[in-house]
């Protein structure tokens, strides 16, 4: 009894398996720091404990036959809009930075499976660019079934959202911004000065605020008792930019704007940790490479907008020649789902390599996100966040057909599938009852009139 | 016909409370919740009190004797969060994925004491959405006719609240009398601060946006409120030399409330509210709930202890949806199991009670707590959910909840087991006051009400 309830529990559970011990076989094993070789990679509490040609099987682990797939790490998106509850915009303000995303993760947003079913392992969520300096951000894991605690990128360091150009200035426009109704009040600026001023009046505050505090620092560590300022939920995070304890990811399309922002961090004192989308990065990649910035950008995604037509697919390549690390994101739910093949572009447009390419979706957002100590390649020691395609990985044709995170199995394209008809049969029983319950409620010849509407 | 109903709904609207100060219902069933069912027994009301309750009691001399024989006798019935009684008030509504009901249609008169909203609110520092600082108590309107349509459900008494905008206001304890002054109904005052994560309507169009800015300004509200009270009680200890702190009604309004209520429907929201209110540092209780059918919820609830206020307004399929849609599993399955959240709530042990979530009509009601019953709850547990639990949430155990001596003579008389299709209530008592109920509207066994207010207007 209790050995088949075991083995139901187990067949049904949403939440996978705890982390065992696995040999990952006969793979062609795409490194990324490493290089590429066929052989093998044990995965042993988590993390990869061992890799090469040949290596020993430890007693008790599932062998999983690699033969003729290719492993490699879990990808890494460094822009999407997933998993998060009840809006991605805080867009009543121009500083929304008492904002943050992680009060509102969606652990059971399906995206996460679904992006998890294109090989993605961490994301980082960020909130969306009505705003010069928009909401707080942070990395997730893409431990589907785990709670919203669980699914936090633990130790990665925080996160904050900028914008620049059309998005931010468009919600001062009184034609109508992103709300559209030429009713609500023009919100400042309404130009791309204004959105540089914006951004600068911020830190000024944020640096007034940061002395209020140093002093009462001061005052404590000298044995004083003193009121301790008030605690502003904006300028928390704009003291952590000051403090180099929150990474900037900024939105940015345009040659002139990103050296705006630049030259605005450097008067205050800050670093740009990304710039996002940056279309217009190959222009002012050197700038960008001098600064430290790194630069997520899109394949081959443009012209959606006036700011966005002077783009190229060249630009990831171009930026990479000067020195920036680049990486492609997605920014999107459907795209997330095959960031792999997004990579193998900057192969067709510039002619980087294999490594090169996989490196864009996989270390360089890592090192982007300051979490390359973990996570972005192959390598003993670090997370086993491994996906296992059953094709050349860069390739359109190429399915997921595992994805492990911290050495747990989190999809496995064989039990989807073989699952999928008992999902199919628990929802039509459900729908069936449904209908049942509701025919017999509906009173004979009429239909239910709850409510007494419509008559 | 349906003109007739609502002309007989009218009249019998004015059943009216009777003078007498002593009664006695003797020869009843009586399920006093905080001990066992008397088969057979006698409640004796003295001045709006239960004088005495048991199989052998005295009947004084000048008691109203009322035949019980063939009646069950209940605690009335407490409704732990509603808006009867608060002028131009939407009922209050967790549910975002139910359809807005019957209930919703009650007519409104608009709110004068909403705060004027013509300017956006450009921050936290507006207090956008907020009037922490009512209490439900000031507010109460005593034409309201909700009360009597509650209190035909069985409903004796309402935590009610002011639920307009982010922080709504402080509920207050009332007692369900149609009397002259709203001071005689309340129980107590100030029983915490009702708090919504949906902006509501009336606002404008301001901060907050989105809910991550909606919890965040609660958040802000917080600190600043703890900031405010260190900074009035060094002013208070000395003022000289001190800049004078501004007074601030919404800080004020917070600081004075006992507990928070916080909404949470789905188990994601269960966990994302039970640590906001850990990091808060408040008393809470949750509402809506109905995904704590799930069993991590319950594990949740447990491990917090945090009490539950499980909405009777069971999520239902999407009237006039396209039929080729189709809903998730998740969401099918929240449909189904719902209503069995009270009795695995009961057998997980987790402290709960259930609330009207804006069921106004006996009839929606009796459905709906059928359906919790019907899912394996208990008969005695159901009201138990609905008198003394709610009572205990809030503290008034000692005075309302239960039929026992010297608590008030909060009663409700009935013809059959509560909550049954066929049962009639007969008589309900507040503050040892006798009601009538007025007549249904629609006889039974005629298919589902049609009576919603206003239908032939």
């Amino acid at each position: 009894m209790t050995k088949a309830k075991l083995l139901w529990a187990a067949l049904i559970a949403i939440a996978p398996l705890g982390a065992e011990t696995f040999v990952i076989k006969n793979a062609t094993v795409m490194t990324v720091t490493r290089g590429t070789f066929k052989g093998s990679v044990v995965v042993k509490d988590g993390k990869i404990a061992d890799m090469g040609e040949t290596v020993a099987t430890p007693a008790g682990a599932t062998v999983i036959d690699g033969t003729g797939q290719y492993l490699i790490p879990g990808i890494i998106d460094c822009h999407s809009h997933i998993a998060a509850d009840g809006g991605i915009n805080e867009g009543s303000v121009s500083v929304s930075s008492m904002v943050d995303i992680r009060d509102v993760i969606n652990p059971e947003d399906i995206a996460i499976y679904r992006a998890l079913a294109g090989g993605v392992t961490t994301a980082n969520i960020l909130h969306g660019s009505a705003n010069a300096i928009g909401g707080c951000t942070l990395p997730l894991k893409m431990r589907w079934g785990k709670d919203a605690q669980g699914m936090i990128f633990e130790g990665a360091t925080p996160g904050i959202k900028f914008a620049l150009g059309e998005n931010p200035k468009r919600a001062g426009n009184p034609q109508g911004g992103r709300g559209g109704a030429a009713t609500v009040q023009a919100r400042y600026p309404a130009t791309r000065m204004g959105v540089e001023d914006t951004i600068r009046e911020a830190f000024n505050e944020a640096k007034a605020y940061k002395a209020d505090w140093d002093e009462y620092n001061a005052k404590v560590a000298r044995g004083e008792h003193p009121i301790p300022p008030r605690k502003d939920l904006k300028l928390e995070p704009l003291k952590e930019v000051l403090e180099g304890k929150r990474f900037v990811h900024a939105h940015c399309y345009r040659a002139d704007e990103i050296l705006m922002l630049l030259r605005v961090a450097d008067d205050y004192g800050f670093k740009i940790r990304t710039l996002q989308h940056v279309l217009e990065g190959y222009k002012v990649a050197k700038e960008i490479a001098a600064h430290g910035a790194g630069a997520s950008t899109f394949s081959d995604w443009w012209s959606y907008k006036a700011e966005a037509f002077d783009a190229i697919p060249y630009n990831a390549a171009l930026m990479t020649k000067k020195g920036v690390v680049v990486s492609l994101n997605s920014d999107d739910a459907e795209l997330m789902r095959h960031l792999n093949s997004e990579a193998g572009k900057a192969m067709k447009y510039g002619g980087m390599s294999e490594t090169e390419a996989l490196a864009m979706v996989t270390l360089n957002p890592a090192k982007q996100l300051g979490i390359d100590n973990r996570v972005g390649s192959i390598e003993v020691g670090k997370d086993a966040d491994l996906v296992l395609y059953d094709k050349f990985p860069l390739s359109d044709y190429a399915k997921v057909q595992k994805v492990l995170i911290d050495g747990t199995v989190y999809f496995d394209r064989d039990k989807e599938v073989s699952g999928r008809p008992a999902k199919q049969a628990e929802k039509q029983k459900l729908i069936d009852k449904e209908k049942q319950n509701q025919q017999r409620q509906q009173p004979r010849g009429g239909r239910a009139t709850q409510g007494g509407q419509g008559e | 016909m349906k003109k007739l109903a609502t002309a007989l709904l009218v009249v019998c609207a004015y059943a009216s409370a009777e003078a007498p100060s002593t009664f006695a219902i003797r020869n009843a069933r009586i399920v006093t919740i905080s001990g066992p069912i008397i088969a057979k027994g006698t409640v004796v009301v003295k001045h709006g009190l239960i004088d005495a309750v048991g199989e052998n009691v005295a009947i004084p001399p000048e008691a109203w004797v009322i035949d019980g024989e063939g009646k069950t006798v209940y605690p009335g019935l407490i409704d732990p969060l509603s808006t009867v009684g608060i002028p131009g008030a939407a009922p209050a509504a967790a549910t975002t994925t139910g359809r807005g009901g019957r209930g919703a249609a009650t007519p409104a008169t608009p709110a004068t004491q909403t705060p004027a909203a013509t300017e956006r609110a450009r921050g936290p520092e507006d207090r956008p959405a907020t009037t922490c600082w009512l209490i439900a108590a000031d507010e109460i309107q005593t034409s309201d006719r909700r009360i009597e349509t509650v209190r035909a459900a069985g409903f004796t008494t309402a935590v009610t609240f002011p639920t307009r905008g982010i922080f709504g206001g402080q509920g207050s304890i009332i007692d369900l009398l149609s009397g002259e002054k709203p001071g005689e109904m309340v129980l107590v005052p100030s029983v915490g601060q009702y708090i919504s994560l949906s902006r509501g309507g009336g606002f404008g169009g301001g901060f907050p946006s989105a809910l991550m800015g909606t919890i965040s300004y609660i958040r802000q509200i917080y600190l600043d409120a703890a900031h405010y009270q260190l900074v009035k009680d060094a002013y208070a200890k000395d003022p000289r030399g001190m800049a004078r702190p501004e007074y601030d009604r919404a800080l004020e309004g917070v600081i004075e409330s006992k507990r928070i209520l916080l909404p949470a429907t789905r188990l994601v929201e269960m966990d994302r509210m039970l640590r906001f209110a850990a990091e808060l540092k408040q008393s809470t209780i949750l509402y809506g709930a109905h995904e704590s059918y799930r069993p991590e919820a319950t594990e949740l609830l447990k491990k917090y202890g945090v009490p539950v206020l499980v909405s009777l307004r069971w999520p239902e399929p999407p009237r006039d949806a396209n039929p080729e849609d189709v809903d998730s599993l998740r969401t099918l399955e929240t449909r189904d199991k719902a209503p069995s959240a009270p009795a695995l709530l009961q057998k997980a042990g987790v402290k709960y009670a259930l609330y009207s979530d804006g069921l106004d009509q006996p009839r929606d009601l009796q459905r709906a707590v059928k359906k919790a019953i019907d899912a394996g709850l208990s008969r005695e547990d159901a009201i138990r959910a609905l008198t003394l639990a709610p009572a205990q949430i809030y503290g008034v155990a000692d005075r309302v909840g239960s039929i026992e001596k010297g608590k008030i003579a909060n009663l409700v008389v009935t013809n059959g087991e509560l909550f049954d299709d066929r049962t009639k209530i007969e008589m309900v008592f507040v503050d040892g006051r006798k009601y009538t109920p007025a007549a249904e509207a629609a006889p039974a066994g005629r298919g589902p009400a049609t009576d919603g207010p206003g239908g032939d207007r």
